[in-house]
């Protein structure tokens, strides 16, 4: 055991070396924040500001430049868990059935009789056939209009579920198009609240999914969870519908298939709307914000091909009728269809100051969300309190790393201090690690560290408290290292593995802060079992080989 | 010969039976007091177990929690705690609060950033300066489902535990580590309670850690105890135990030490903010070395080990690939 070969002992300190490197950027937090920052903003742009050059010139290139990211809690910053309401898309899937489904049902008028909508639950379609005994047939002319539906489970299935009872036909979602239209939202949901705070350039956003129907948002540096909301607007939603009247409240009956919406602007000004929309902000490719013939604030936009044509055929059809452009519930434009729009792109004209017109822009460019959202968590951290965290957690620390170094000088001397380097080495490579996988360090995390800096020389102490004993039964000195080693191992794989168990429940439990000290208690034990190991032995052998003492206290 | 700080002595030969009654039969009832506790006069969770509010705010102005609570009282928000909040790192104009507030009407959503500015404004005129630090609002939705994990997350570590135990020793040593693990959680919980400390998600991941810590003082003891039973074939269980605990009675307090020696400076310095997480794990380091001499080898000595069975390769040491007869090694 205290022969260590040279390719042992380069490897050993060659990683120890490469661990330290790779954690000094932390040491240099701002800088090597600031270089980042100038290094991404030249790939994104191609130049630099005055200021970003001095920024990049501020840490030499040739070191490493990861540094672990700072939580919320340190570095201050917005959290929401969202929750996305899957079951309005349901609704919207039914309503844009109905006509397809009317004018498929009116077309059997001769054997079903006259044929009703009726009053349903949200997400079902209820249609009521003058012939009942006709139930059959009106099932599968509905069922005509299904579409196989292609999931792994799903095999064979189409994505409408008919029943039919006495007089009525409902029709809504299969199961199996529930679970893939849910999967569809979701993934949609994220990309647009990706694309969304993605726009206002915030650093390290964390977007998750969280179960079937949560997405978890962590912005570090925005001012407040109610910031980050506006960010992401909540139901964004882009409609072009047409207008069949106007009204002056909103408590009259439209009628099957209509809605009466407010104005944007104007206060008691109602439109009543064709419930189904001509085009709707999903076939949008692009928006951009530009300025009318008077040289007004508006958006120009863009249709992908499908759009164009619905809108193209539309506006050819409408001539000299309003359309509504429907934001969020509201209408924020009416104008009267002029000619017949044919590129598939146009303008849309409000009283937009100039930075509405930016904002609708981006809003549109993002795509709408799905469906709305509940937030169900919203927490604000200001920058002060994490700074204040900061600072405290690394005095706290310094001093619990200082205290035991002390301690374990005076309990094992020279082998202490052995132990006590491995432990530094140990921290370092906790940092190493974090900062290259960009893991999040918390402030619970600080706490993971300051417990690795207690328990990882748990591993020396029990080698070391062996050695004691073999020395104490008259064993040379060699013999006592080498049985220390070899009989302390069970307990230390014993002792780790249990507690990298418990980080690992922490890991897969934990959201957030707790996930933060997970990782670091997880780091902490595997970095701990090589350096209080092979560290720590590869010093004593060196020590021994160099010294060769005829006794030795440890 | 050089100086050497020993906080145990060289060679000690105490019998943990002794006071059986009084370490073991103590543990038990404070145990137990300790799940009553939990129902009467119960945890004081915080909005992360039942939903709600938390606001933290600061002024340079001395503190009056009466004029916050009487500006509050306008708004109607039903059950509101402010509290004020010490810390030796606050500087001396530095005045911190914290104000709770009950989970508002039946919806699931959180408490939204126009009601939170409404306590605000409401704080303000009563005090210009106050500004808010920090602010946390969970849903009731979130909050039950949130309590759930955590007490499946103990659960699940618990059986993970005593499963790994069982298998890397004997069934007997998974269920003294079990009850000893169950004596530690129940005691830091009990603790909660008497404090009225504050339990939130953090709170359950130090539980956690202190499961993990206290199962690593077990093993250790474990270990030694089964390489002493190959040895001493014929010595009776309890004396090889008792010799066991003796033999790693020095490391066992050493460990505790450092692990003090580092977590007593985050407890002091560390911020009001991780106060409570450092808190129960500063406990569970105390809680968890006593219930490594006291109680889980007592279960064990109780339940009786099965000594017939030789086991002379460890498995750790093959797995290291370093020497097989690792207990026979004197010989």
């Amino acid at each position: 055991m205290l022969q260590f070969p040279l390719w042992k002992r380069i490897l050993i300190i060659g990683l120890c070396l490469l661990g330290l490197a790779l954690a000094a950027p932390n040491m240099f937090y701002k800088r090597v924040e600031q270089h980042n920052d100038a290094a991404t903003a030249l790939v994104k742009n191609g130049a630099l500001t005055a200021e970003e050059q001095g920024w990049l010139a501020g840490w030499p290139s040739w070191m490493p430049s990861g540094i672990v990211n700072l939580g919320l809690d340190l570095r201050g910053g917005a959290h929401l868990l969202a929750e996305v309401h899957l079951s309005e898309v349901y609704k919207t899937r039914m309503e844009s059935l109905w006509p397809e489904l009317r004018n498929a049902l009116a077309a059997e008028r001769g054997t079903l009789g006259a044929i009703r909508r009726v009053p349903a639950p949200d997400g079902q379609l209820r249609i009521q056939i003058a012939n009942a005994d006709q139930l059959p047939k009106a099932i599968e002319v509905a069922k005509t209009l299904a579409q196989p539906v292609v999931t792994l489970t799903g095999v064979g299935q189409t994505d409408l579920a008919v029943t039919g009872e006495g007089d009525t036909i409902t029709v809504q979602l299969s199961e199996a198009e529930r679970k893939s239209a849910d999967e569809r939202t979701m993934a949609q949901s994220l990309e647009i609240v990706r694309r969304r705070i993605d726009a206002a350039g915030t650093r390290e956003p964390t977007i998750v999914r969280q179960g079937t129907d949560r997405i978890l948002i962590e912005v570090p540096g925005i001012g407040s969870a109610e910031d980050l909301k506006a960010l992401i607007g909540t139901t964004a939603k882009l409609t072009f519908n047409q207008v069949t009247g106007t009204a002056t409240s909103d408590d009259q009956t439209p009628g099957a298939g209509k809605e009466v919406l407010p104005d944007a602007e104007r206060k008691g000004l109602f439109y009543v709307l064709e419930s189904v929309p001509v085009v709707t902000g999903d076939d949008l490719t692009d928006a951009r914000p530009e300025t009318d013939q008077n040289g007004r604030p508006a958006v120009g936009f863009r249709f992908n091909p499908a759009g164009a044509r619905a809108f193209g055929d539309y506006t050819a059809a409408h001539i000299g009728e309003p359309f509504a452009i429907v934001l969020d519930g509201k209408v924020i434009s009416a104008p009267t269809i002029q000619t017949h729009i044919a590129g598939g792109s146009g303008i849309i004209t409000g009283n937009f100051t100039v930075q509405q017109s930016t904002d609708l822009a981006l809003l549109l460019r993002a795509g709408a969300l799905p469906a709305g959202m509940t937030f169900l968590e919203e927490r604000t951290i200001g920058p002060e309190l994490g700074a204040d965290s900061i600072r405290a957690g690394m005095i706290a620390s310094a001093v619990g790393f200082i205290a035991v170094v002390v301690f374990m000088v005076a309990s094992y001397g020279l082998f202490g201090a052995f132990a006590s380097i491995a432990l530094f080495i140990n921290i370092a490579f906790v940092l190493a690690f974090m900062s290259i996988i960009g893991a999040t360090l918390t402030l619970p995390g600080i706490a993971g560290i300051v417990l690795t800096i207690g328990t990882a020389v748990d591993a020396n102490v029990l080698i070391f408290e062996r050695m004691r004993e073999e020395l104490r039964r008259g064993r040379t000195p060699a013999r006592a290292f080498e049985l220390g080693f070899d009989k302390a191992m069970s307990a230390i794989v014993d002792a780790n593995v249990t507690h990298l168990m418990v980080g690992t429940i922490l890991f897969v439990l934990g959201a957030g802060p707790v996930r933060g000290f997970a990782v670091t208690l997880i780091f902490g034990i595997l970095a701990s079992v090589f350096t209080a190991i092979w560290l720590v032995r590869m010093m004593i052998a060196q020590w021994f080989a160099y010294k060769r003492p005829k006794t030795v206290v440890v | 010969m050089a100086f050497r700080l020993k906080l145990a002595p060289v060679h000690t030969n105490f019998d943990f039976f002794r006071h059986q009654i009084l370490t073991l039969g103590g543990a038990s009832l404070l145990t137990v007091l300790s799940i009553f506790a939990m129902f009467w006069p119960g945890l004081n969770f915080g909005i992360d177990f039942r939903g709600g509010t938390t606001i933290r705010t600061e002024t340079s102005q001395p503190l009056d929690i009466g004029k916050y609570r009487s500006a509050l009282e306008t708004l109607h928000l039903g059950d509101v705690v402010i509290s004020e909040v010490f810390d030796p790192a606050f500087g001396p104009d530095q005045h911190v609060a914290t104000v709770r507030i009950q989970a508002q009407g039946d919806s699931n959503a959180a408490m939204d950033g126009a009601a939170i500015a409404r306590v605000t404004e409401a704080l303000r005129t009563v005090d210009p300066d106050v500004k808010v630090i920090s602010t946390e609002s969970v849903g009731p939705k979130v909050s039950g489902e949130l309590i759930w994990t955590a007490a499946w997350s103990i659960l699940a570590t618990l059986v993970g535990i005593m499963l790994y135990i069982w298998l890397r020793f004997e069934w007997q040593f998974g269920v003294g580590t079990g009850i000893a693990l169950i004596h530690d959680l129940f005691l830091t919980i009990g603790l909660f309670v008497v404090f009225q400390l504050k339990v939130d998600l953090t709170i359950v991941a130090a539980l956690l850690t202190l499961l993990g810590y206290s199962v690593n003082d077990k093993v250790v003891v474990f270990d030694r105890l089964r390489e002493n039973l190959v040895k001493y074939k014929s010595m009776p269980l309890r004396e090889v135990m008792n010799l066991s605990v003796n033999e790693t009675l020095s490391r066992t307090v050493v460990t505790s030490v450092t692990t003090l020696l580092a977590l007593i400076p985050l407890l002091v310095l560390g911020g009001d903010v991780i106060r409570g997480f450092v808190f129960a794990m500063v406990w569970g380091v105390l809680i968890g070395t006593y219930s490594s001499i006291f109680v889980a080898k007592n279960i064990v000595l109780f339940l009786g080990v099965n000594r017939n069975r030789d086991r002379k390769i460890d498995p750790a040491a093959k797995l290291f690939g370093d020497k097989v007869e690792v207990a026979d090694a004197d010989k």
